[in-house]
């Protein structure tokens, strides 16, 4: 039984991590029904950050939670303006062209994001530092449930909370939704369409980058290859609950943490990839809405 | 601009840590090297966008490579300047030059196989390098347990690159063109992962050795023979591919490619079959592919998973990006300077993924329509005289 309580938590902390990447392709897709290919190389970017700043930190002497908090503050900050610096480069002069050519420029965004981090810093695996301290009352759980794990669930947790609140009850979140629905008719209402899609292309990235250094002091090392797999599954999570809606890419995220987790536990680690896209195509397939997505019918 | 450019890469570029040694590296230089850069690329940034917005309509000029092709008179000097060009080419230049060139080539059978499926059909397809492993991986097979020669092996590989073509595109078809991609992707993933963790089937990640080249029954040749043999085959296959695709492309199945893409819906209206349109774009795509693959592992006589990695797909499409979806010397030509030009270049070879990306979304910027557009074939209006043929 504690084999399984094992997985299942694994399972929990992995759908958290996919679902803070899953957040930031949901929202982009909802507004302008593009996949921010790309966005796996921000989470990338924003872990490379948060080591930097991290490492730089500790030489000058400071410990612990400061460490970390800083880190993430900057390797946030640093990864809304590479979302930010993307969204205007390789978007947004393609708005209104072919829907192939988005779709190009982000896959081409992609492999120079990659190729950038690997030439300016380097294509081996770097030693991430755990900066999640070890919490006293966790004791007792340890060999099951370890601190940082508590940290990543807490903190995703939080996080769809905010979100949601932001989407809700905020005068930017009603715009976002406005736009999502209807772009020309947000825009005839007065809403700047342009600071609308910078402002969710930030918001993912922030989410993005949390994920991403939450998820590097976890595993404990990062390469510049670790955005493009990460990326994928957390599409595939976000199409998991369907595309476009919030709480689906929460679920879909979790459901994909338990899949894997059961079927690496249980049946064998080394298809751990495969089964995240057999599982996609299969949904695909089945319900290519999605768990919770709804079923848009085409007009001419 | 510039100063934005400058802090945006300032942890990136300028800081290296050692996490292990505790120690930093500053490389201020790089620094004032891109902000220099970035300064000067913004204001070419700007003046392209407003060319790009300010671009003078002169649709009636029709484009010199259209003219080259269509017109008799320069279409064939050039055809035939350009077949004895390739074949007098290998006796100037040295062996390894040789293989480079036989490698472009199969990337022009690769780019056009894609360009049927991206370029004609619309359906953006990333996971293209899977079907290129499934050809090397059957030859290799074949030839290892019932010792297959390669003649038998180049259409079983065309066929079982086709059969996975229609195996992938039966589930997947129905979905919208981004949902495709990324099942493509995961698809092109799942053969590789497979055939390294599958050790009994593929012998896993060390790969398969002392694959026989091609050859003739009673003819015994060298290295360099062979080499020679091998360019040939592929300037006759390059031929082969060229002269179906183009064929394809006027035919009946191609233009309703070309219209599904344009339309679906419109299409569906005028009675062509969505399905079974799509599935033959993926399995004609797939189809060159999977020749092609035998052809690598032959030419290799080494394949491994590694060979097969998204990275060979993103090549493979930015090819048919840059040449032009669509327009058969585009691709050619791209796959020519994609892989030539990375080679006579070596000092630049690290940053040729880096150029290969930035490229891609310059291309879909500022020339989706590629190096060479293809000319849209529109309706033309002549007077009645001309119809009363029939």
């Amino acid at each position: 039984m504690d084999y399984f309580f094992d997985l299942l938590l694994g399972g929990l902390t992995r759908g958290s991590i996919y679902a803070l990447i899953a957040l930031g392709y949901t929202m982009v897709y909802g507004i302008i029904e593009l996949i921010n290919f790309a966005h796996g190389e921000i989470y990338m970017i924003g872990a490379f950050t948060a080591l930097i700043v991290a490492s730089l930190l500790t030489m000058a002497g400071f410990q612990g939670l400061a460490v970390l908090a800083l880190a993430m503050v900057v390797a946030v900050i640093y990864a809304g303006a590479y979302g930010f610096t993307l969204e205007k480069i390789a978007y947004k002069p393609l708005r209104g062209a072919q829907r192939l050519s988005p779709l190009i420029s982000a896959i081409g965004m992609s492999i120079f994001l990659q190729n950038y981090v690997l030439l300016a810093q380097t294509s081996d695996f770097l030693p991430f530092p755990s900066l999640v301290p070890q919490f006293g009352f966790m004791k007792p759980y340890e060999h099951i449930f370890s601190s940082s794990e508590l940290v990543i669930v807490t903190v995703t947790a939080v996080s769809m909370v905010a979100l949601s609140c932001l989407i809700k009850f905020t005068r930017m979140g009603k715009a976002m939704r406005a736009t999502a629905q209807d772009r020309t008719m947000a825009m005839l209402t007065g809403i700047n369409i342009n600071r609308v899609i910078s402002t969710t292309f930030v918001i993912g990235s922030f989410f993005a980058a949390v994920g991403g250094v939450l998820i590097a002091s976890h595993i404990g090392q990062i390469n510049f290859y670790i955005g493009f797999i990460a990326g994928i599954k957390a599409f595939t999570a976000a199409v998991l609950g369907g595309i476009g809606s919030v709480p689906g890419a929460v679920l879909g995220s979790l459901v994909l943490g338990w899949t894997e987790s059961f079927a690496t536990g249980y049946v064998s680690s080394d298809y751990e990839d495969v089964f995240a896209f057999l599982l996609l195509v299969l949904i695909l397939i089945f319900r290519p809405e999605g768990i919770l997505g709804k079923s848009k019918v085409s007009k001419i | 601009m510039s100063v934005w450019f400058m802090l945006l890469t300032f942890p990136i570029m300028v800081i290296r840590v050692n996490t292990v040694q505790k120690t930093v590296q500053w490389k201020w230089e790089r620094m004032f090297m891109l902000g220099v850069g970035v300064f000067f690329l913004s204001y070419l940034w700007r003046y392209l966008m407003y060319r790009k917005e300010n671009r003078p309509k002169d649709e009636d000029k029709i484009p010199w490579n259209q003219r080259l092709l269509s017109e008799k008179k320069y279409f064939y000097p050039f055809i035939s300047f350009v077949f004895a060009f390739s074949i007098l080419l290998p006796f100037f230049v040295s062996e390894y030059r040789v293989n480079v060139l036989i490698t472009a080539m199969i990337y022009v059978v690769l780019g056009l196989g894609l360009n049927i499926v991206v370029g004609l059909a619309g359906l953006l397809d990333l996971g293209y390098v899977a079907f290129y492993a499934v050809g090397a991986y059957s030859y290799a097979l074949l030839n290892l347990h019932y010792g297959i020669n390669f003649w038998l092996a180049l259409p079983i590989g065309a066929m079982l690159g086709a059969l996975f073509g229609i195996l992938l595109g039966i589930p997947v078809l129905r979905l919208r063109g981004d949902y495709l991609a990324i099942v493509t992707l995961g698809f092109g993933e799942i053969i590789r992962l497979i055939l390294e963790n599958w050790g009994k089937f593929s012998k896993g990640p060390s790969g398969i050795a002392n694959i026989p080249k091609p050859g003739i029954i009673g003819l015994e040749m060298n290295r360099s023979q062979s080499i020679l043999f091998i360019y040939y085959l592929m300037i006759a296959l390059v031929i082969f591919t060229i002269f179906v695709v183009e064929r394809l492309q006027n035919s009946r199945l191609g233009r309703s490619w070309v219209a599904m893409r344009e339309d679906e819906i419109a299409c569906q209206v005028m009675g062509i079959d969505r399905m079974r349109t799509k599935l033959a774009a993926f399995a004609l795509g797939a189809t060159w592919a999977g020749m092609m693959g035998v052809v690598f592992a032959a030419k290799t006589a080494f394949i491994n998973p590694a060979s097969f990695t998204f990275m060979e797909s993103a090549m493979i499409l930015s090819i048919v990006v840059l040449g032009g979806m669509g327009s058969i010397l585009g691709v050619i030509l791209g796959a020519l300077v994609l892989i030539l030009l990375p080679e006579e270049l070596r000092a630049f070879s690290q940053y040729r993924m880096l150029i290969f990306g930035l490229s891609m979304v310059l291309m879909m910027v500022f020339r989706p329509q590629g190096i060479i557009s293809n000319v849209r074939r529109s309706y033309e209006y002549h007077e009645p005289a001309a119809a009363e043929g029939d």
